[in-house]
């Protein structure tokens, strides 16, 4: 195993880690709920009109964080996305359909789930992250896209 | 009154969960397939994100299994299961496959998607209709798709 020292960011990634920690710790506090992010959209699916405006709402927070990071910090996010069009669609219907059926995603298992030490978030974030080692590795390094 | 900053809040914890994913790296796909990547150069930087988010996440979960209310009203809609089911491993499973694909998952995407970014907004899509897919074909379990 080589470490890539030239993109590891320790000192931001863990400080940007504590912020959503702070925001998984505000919002379970403050609104009851696991801020799981595939949950919350799924449930606009099939809007109920008194269950839709807070999901709107959040989904438009995260939507609009890149202007209001570049708007008081002066920060633009470095978004690399080298996938084809046709890979890109394939990665949506496997991680929409996936977060469904296994209840959650990197936000509601991996970060919600493991703060509160849920033995199912242990494994569906374990699943997650085995496949996701895997699929790297023989996308990358046994066929060569 | 209560509702509408409640509302606001709403808005202010999705700006500040967006900032996290951006200051961390991890609205950027191409890190998250470095650090998928074990094989070829390794980014480490995931898992100093996922340390940092859960050791502030497990002081705020331990305050709130003091409480039995959320601060504006209501219960606290917290999942109580802890059987491992096949959904659960083959779901996650398949999501981690999609992850590894094109190195996004929801949070990230919608982030990107602020960003301006188009494949984006086309995985954010795909991604609905996946979860739709789910919901229409495989909803005996649907009971626990809305439990983590």
């Amino acid at each position: 195993m080589q470490i890539d020292w030239i993109s590891f960011t320790p000192i931001p990634s863990l400080l940007g880690g504590m912020i959503l920690g702070v925001a998984a710790a505000l919002y379970v506090l403050l609104h009851g709920r696991i801020l799981g992010i595939s949950g919350i959209i799924s449930g606009l699916l099939h809007p109920k009109l008194s269950d839709s405006a807070w999901r709107l709402i959040l989904v438009f927070g995260l939507v609009s964080a890149p202007f209001m990071a570049a708007l008081f910090f002066g920060i633009f996010p470095v978004v690399e996305i080298e996938s084809s069009w046709f890979a890109v669609v394939i990665a949506g219907l496997l991680v929409g359909f996936g977060a469904q059926y296994g209840s959650g995603c990197t936000s509601g298992h991996g970060i919600c789930g493991l703060s509160r030490l849920s033995p199912r978030s242990l494994v569906a974030t374990l699943s997650f992250m085995g496949a996701g080692f895997l699929t790297v590795f023989v996308l990358r390094h046994l066929i060569g896209v | 009154m209560k509702k509408h900053i409640g509302l606001f809040s709403q808005y202010a914890i999705g700006v500040l969960f967006g900032w996290g994913l951006i200051i961390s790296g991890m609205s950027n796909p191409q890190k998250i397939l470095g650090f998928l990547d074990l094989a070829g150069l390794w980014d480490p930087s995931l898992m100093f994100v996922m340390l940092g988010a859960v050791l502030v996440g497990l002081g705020g979960f331990y305050i709130v299994s003091k409480k039995t209310q959320a601060f504006f009203g209501g219960a606290l809609h917290i999942p109580t299961r802890r059987d491992i089911t096949k959904p659960l491993i083959i779901g996650s499973l398949i999501f981690g496959a999609g992850w590894g694909i094109a190195g996004f998952c929801p949070g990230p995407a919608l982030v990107a998607l602020g960003a301006g970014h188009l494949k984006a907004l086309v995985f954010i899509v795909a991604m609905l209709a996946g979860m739709e897919l789910c919901e229409r074909f495989f909803s005996a379990h649907k009971k626990a798709s809305s439990q983590v």
